[in-house]
């Protein structure tokens, strides 16, 4: 333990605790902007400075831990005017673009600069035009607006392990770009949308696409329907004043028709077929694995992680799951189930995503299999933070929304559904089917509290039918490569693999801490929404993917067996290797 | 009986170099004598002395003769070499206060012979450290020696190794900084050209004492000739068992790499300096953690700068008492300082800490070369600031200059005269951080973007009375908040000239007039009739054919062509050009 004082009150705190965290023991927050609690302290921007007796030097809260001893003075008029001068320094590298921004009302630096009262412009603007970079066509770069906290370098090349985003030049000439100042879209970004989920200021953020959706929804002819994934229940809230981890799914499909959509669909049902799909695939390859089908059979749901499996780990492509990820499915299913069995026509209708994700943008047209159904599967993707601005442009007073049961007969969903949005989530879905399939029983237990959690990479085993089955589920992408290295050394000693399945998820926490959630993400939060799916889960009367009456149905009426051939066309992809890099 | 060295140096600007043929007739002259062999001429590269004639240089203790003609060489050989007695009508003033601890091999030893370093007592600190001292008993020796980091801050050399060596680990590092960058200084690299030894036996001492098994050398890749020999001599060390395992015969291993910096200034930082060796982005992190605790690769590291090394051997070999015995009672030692700008003898000096600004600059190096009035003198580089005249007789160690608005730094001094404008200056060194910062941290950035822009509109004539404030509140931010050394102490050129000079700077302001005649925007150039005679040098000169005019109406410069570039000024033999 470290005893020091703050502001002449005595704290005592756990040696390595910062000085910033330590001065909440005395109910002082001392404001920060470049700070963020899922990152090592980058120190950019010098607001956080505080004094400490004996020096004339000011130390960087954010980063100094308290020592023994120390005498640290968190605000005095001099402490106050240098971060009011640091931050005018910083606004004067920044458009004053508020009002046509959009982290608008939403923005760290602009809160900054509310609660120090900044009036005027004290020094001369400095900016300099960079355009805009939308190659990517999930994430938008604004160069301008960066204040170069260093966040998003950090989340893409540490957290996520891409190393797209890295700063280029010097001095005041510094920015952020890819290296070799290529477009984004040309780099190893993978879509993750982390790097827009950080950035504190509206320098990242997704591509907006909700005029297209409004153009959709009143062109005549159009059939528009739309489905919601299991994250964005538990993130929508927020924008409404609400906790994260609040249950909005009935409320949300109440809204989506009075947007106008013609039917509502959810995502979990269209998860609780991928289970069935990848559990089959699961049980195929735990019964007689092959060189060409080998073991451990690795989740797939996620874009961003397809997507750096096909850059970065294309040796790994055998061991991955086939099946396409929920939405995707719901989509084709969609435009063929569906339609044929409400006589429409697949041509009229529009298919609206809304993903806590800035990846499932561009997973839409990734190969010709998104569009097994003649026509693109999925039209258009919206992220969360999308769906808030549409439904208060519409003013529709959300929260106070009826309830309302989705459109059958894509809209059931199972328990195991419903938990696809939080890390561990369906592996625990897959193996309650899996389970089944294997022995022909019933489980005795549903929850697999091995796979819950927000630990980078969580590895267990469980008993099937007398064999043990490793399991290792990662999230985040720089916990991928331990486990796949842990496979890839297994083969080369010649061991068995230490696992039979691995679920991967690109962000970490899963769906829920996706890069198209709600800003200001944090373990916290994450936590809360996971909660949130869990509690969902519970709540559902049949929590296993096989049991659902509707994707039994769906099999009964159209796709015939699990890994049909039907099912093969319409629910299954290929994968390839792709540069890092392309021009 | 130890060898006597006679450097010799024709350092004429204008003519061909006639160094070859004076030190042949002096070498031949020496031949003939009683002295042959005990005295051996030297052609020198660089003496350290400019536009004096043939210079040459009694090493180890002797005199600088200047302006030597062919005709004193006779008395030269005949008096000093023989007889022990200084010509004093050749004699360079000052020399004598010089004192050779850090240079004391530099331009008497071939740099790229190692036996001629062991011949001058090399490594024989090395083995006296293996053999005779526990790494303990080295860092108690540095300690009694009182040696601070040559580098800039001054942190004590024992405690950093104590430090690092307390720290608990197998891998440790030691990293020897040669990232030299301030404009206009050249030490380290001088030693790193003239004495690579004396540094790699420093580095490997500091290594036994720190308990690190691997050291690195960082330096500029703009130092080719300083890697070359660095290089060579770790080749000739590692040949001769001086490093690699067991060196000496003892069970102490040590191996030694060379990194090269990319030329960021701010890699001379330790943190920065740390991240460019391990192949990222030169930007300095948050101390602490200190690298004495997590450095290069996350292990105890502790890093030195080249003059700290050098100094190594010699307390080694001569004792902490003896170095302690040297310089002020918080700053013992020499320091090499890089003379530079308006002082008629430019070069390397090495003095005892404790000598004083005036000392350094008039009794070594001669003065100002124009003959005018000194006006300052700069010192600490970019992070450093510039003293007043009124402030010379300043003893020079670590906590005085901090104490006028300076530091010691590296060791650049640049004098400066009354045609030096204190707001260009200002401006000058700005410009390099401007170039230098790193970007990372906020107040750096742009506060030396903005503190740039501010001068440069001063000496441009659109100074504005607040800006001297707005100034003082950018410096104090930037002080207080950058996160490194740079950001730090970069506005230090800014506050210690708006501190002595704030005259000049309102002059700029109110009466846009700059009094050294720098600012080109607040000058004007007119023809004063009444002196003029017509010679028309001025019109045919003038470079965008701004003077107009004929010899029967006489010369008239058009304002608004004139770009100021002062040809007039210069080409015009009666003085009938104005400049205001």
């Amino acid at each position: 333990m470290v005893r020091a004082t703050i502001n002449g009150k005595v704290v005592e705190v756990e040696k390595g605790t910062t000085i910033l965290d330590a001065a909440n023991q005395v109910q002082v927050k001392i404001p920060t902007l470049c700070k963020h609690p899922d990152l090592i302290s980058s120190a950019a921007c010098g607001i956080c400075i505080v004094k400490v007796k004996g020096s004339n030097k000011m130390l960087r809260a954010c980063c100094t831990p308290l020592d023994n001893a120390m005498e640290i003075i968190t605000h005095d008029p001099e402490i106050v005017s240098i971060r009011r001068t640091v931050l005018e320094l910083i606004l004067s590298k920044h458009p004053n673009d508020c009002l046509k921004c959009g982290r608008n009302n939403n923005c760290e630096l602009q809160r900054l600069a509310a609660d120090f009262g900044i009036r005027e412009e004290l020094f001369p603007k400095y900016l300099k035009d960079i355009p805009k970079d939308e190659s990517t066509g999930s994430i938008v770069l604004e160069p301008p607006k960066c204040i170069l906290c260093g966040r998003c370098v950090q989340v893409c090349q540490q957290m996520q392990d891409v190393w797209a985003l890295s700063f280029l030049e010097r001095g005041f000439e510094t920015r952020i770009s890819p290296a070799g100042d290529i477009k984004l879209g040309e780099s190893p970004c993978v879509r993750c949308g982390q790097c827009s989920a950080h950035c504190p200021t509206g320098a990242i953020f997704e591509q907006d696409d909700t005029a297209r959706v409004w153009e959709a929804l009143q062109k005549p002819g159009n059939y528009c329907v739309v489905q919601i994934a299991p994250a964005v229940r538990v993130s929508i809230g927020e924008a409404f004043g609400f906790q994260p981890g609040d249950n909005f799914t009935r409320r949300l499909y109440a809204l989506l028709r009075r947007l106008g959509f013609a039917a509502v669909f959810d995502t979990n049902f269209g998860a609780d077929v991928t289970i069935i799909e990848e559990a089959s695939e699961f049980v195929d390859r735990f019964k007689n694995p092959s060189p060409e089908r080998p073991l451990p059979l690795i989740t797939t749901c996620c874009p961003s992680w397809v997507d750096f499996m096909e850059k970065f780990h294309h040796d790994m492509i055998p061991h991955f799951s086939s099946c396409k990820s929920p939405h995707q499915i719901l989509g084709v299913l969609s435009k063929t189930y569906y339609a044929s069995k409400y006589n429409l026509d697949p041509a009229r209708i529009v298919m609206v995503s809304i993903m806590p994700c800035t990846a499932k943008k561009y997973e839409i047209t990734r190969t010709d299999e998104m569009f097994a159904s003649g026509f693109q599967d999925i039209d258009i993707v919206l992220t969360t933070r999308e769906l808030a601005r549409m439904i208060k442009q519409a003013g529709i007073d959300f929260p106070s929304l009826p309830e309302e049961e989705p459109d059958h007969i894509l809209g059931n969903y199972t328990g195991a559904g419903v938990i696809f949005g939080a890390t561990g989530g369906v592996m625990e879905a897959a193996l309650r089917t899996a389970c089944f399939y294997i022995t022909g029983q019933k489980l005795d237990r549903l929850e697999f509290s091995e796979t819950r959690g927000l630990k980078g990479v969580k590895e267990s085993s469980i008993e099937i039918a007398g064999t043990r089955v490793g399991i290792a589920v990662a999230h985040g992408l720089s916990n991928v490569e331990y486990v796949l290295n842990q496979v890839r050394e297994a083969v080369k000693a010649g061991r068995p693999v230490p696992y039979h399945f691995v679920e991967v998820m690109a962000c970490p926490g899963g769906c829920v801490g996706g890069g198209g959630q709600p800003y200001g993400v944090t373990d916290e939060r994450r936590s809360k929404m996971s909660r949130g799916l869990y509690e969902d889960d519970l709540n559902q009367p049949i929590r296993s993917s096989h049991e659902n009456p509707q994707v039994q149905q769906l099999y009964r009426e159209f796709l015939g067996e699990p890994r049909s051939k039907k099912s093969e066309s319409l629910l299954h992809v290929h994968y390839k290797a792709r540069p890092q890099y392309r021009k | 009986m130890d060898k006597k060295y006679i450097l010799v140096k024709d350092t004429r600007r204008a003519g061909a170099d006639q160094t070859e043929h004076f030190a042949g007739l002096l070498a031949a002259k020496i031949q003939a004598g009683p002295a042959a062999d005990s005295v051996q001429v030297v052609r020198a590269a660089d003496i350290g002395f400019y536009d004096q004639g043939l210079v040459l240089k009694f090493l180890p203790a002797g005199p600088v003769y200047l302006n030597v003609s062919e005709a004193d060489l006779d008395r030269v050989v005949s008096e000093t070499v023989l007889g022990g007695r200084v010509l004093e009508d050749l004699a360079a003033a000052g020399t004598a206060r010089q004192l050779r601890v850090v240079l004391r091999n530099c331009g008497v030893i071939n740099p790229e012979s190692l036996e001629e370093y062991i011949r001058r007592d090399g490594y024989r600190a090395l083995s006296r450290a293996l053999f005779e001292y526990t790494p303990e008993k080295v860092i108690e020796e540095f300690k009694k020696s009182g040696l601070r980091g040559r580098g800039g801050a001054g942190y004590p050399t024992w405690l950093k190794w104590h430090l690092t060596r307390s720290v608990p680990g197998d891998e440790k590092y030691v990293i020897c900084n040669a990232d030299e960058g301030d404009p206009g200084a050249y030490m380290d690299r001088s030693i790193l050209e003239g004495d690579p030894h004396s540094v790699l036996e420093g580095m490997i001492i500091a290594g036994y004492a720190i308990g690190a098994g691997r050291g690195y050398f960082y330096i500029r890749a703009e130092y080719p000739l300083a890697i070359e020999r660095i290089g060579k001599a770790i080749g000739q060390a590692r040949e001769r068992g001086l490093l690699g395992a067991g060196i000496l015969g003892s069970n102490f291993n040590f191996e030694v790499d060379i990194r090269l910096g990319a030329g960021a200034f701010v890699c001379g930082e330790e943190t920065a300096l740390i991240a460019s060796i391990e192949g990222k982005r030169g930007t300095p992190r948050p101390r602490p953690p200190y690298p004495s605790v997590s450095g290069l690769w996350g292990k105890p590291t502790s890093i030195n700068n080249v003059e700290t090394f050098a100094n190594v051997p010699v307390v080694m070999t001569r004792g902490g008492d003896w170095f302690a015995g040297i310089g002020t009672e918080k700053s013992r030692g020499t320091k090499v300082f890089a003379v530079t700008g308006k002082v008629r003898n430019s070069g390397l000096v090495e003095v005892p800490m404790g000598v004083t600004l005036r000392q350094i600059v008039f009794d070594i190096g001669g003065g100002v070369r124009s003959g005018k009035k000194i006006k300052a003198v700069q010192t600490g580089g970019p992070s450093g600031g510039v003293i007043p005249e009124s402030r010379l007789d300043t003893p020079v160690d670590y906590e005085n200059l901090q104490k006028l608005g300076s530091i010691m730094g590296s060791g650049g001094m640049i004098v400066m005269d009354e045609d030096d404008c204190m707001v260009d200056i200002a401006k000058f060194y700005l410009g390099f951080c401007v170039e230098e910062s790193c970007g990372k941290c906020a107040p750096c950035r742009i506060g030396t973007y903005q503190l740039l822009k501010i001068l440069e509109r001063i000496s441009e004539g659109e100074g504005r009375s607040e800006d001297l404030d707005q100034m003082r509140l950018i410096a104090q931010a930037m002080q207080k908040a950058s996160l490194c050394g740079l950001g730090q102490t970069a506005s230090n050129p800014v506050l210690s000239t708006l501190n002595y000079f704030e005259n000049e700077y309102r002059e700029h302001i109110q009466a846009k007039r700059c009094r050294s005649f720098k600012c080109r925007d607040l000058l004007t150039y007119s023809i004063i009739q009444s002196k003029c005679k017509r010679c028309r040098q001025c019109f045919l000169n003038c470079p965008v054919q701004a003077i107009s005019g004929d010899r029967e109406v006489g010369f008239y410069i058009q304002l608004d062509k004139c770009t100021k570039c002062g040809k007039c000024f210069e080409v015009c033999k009666f003085n009938a050009i104005a400049r205001e």
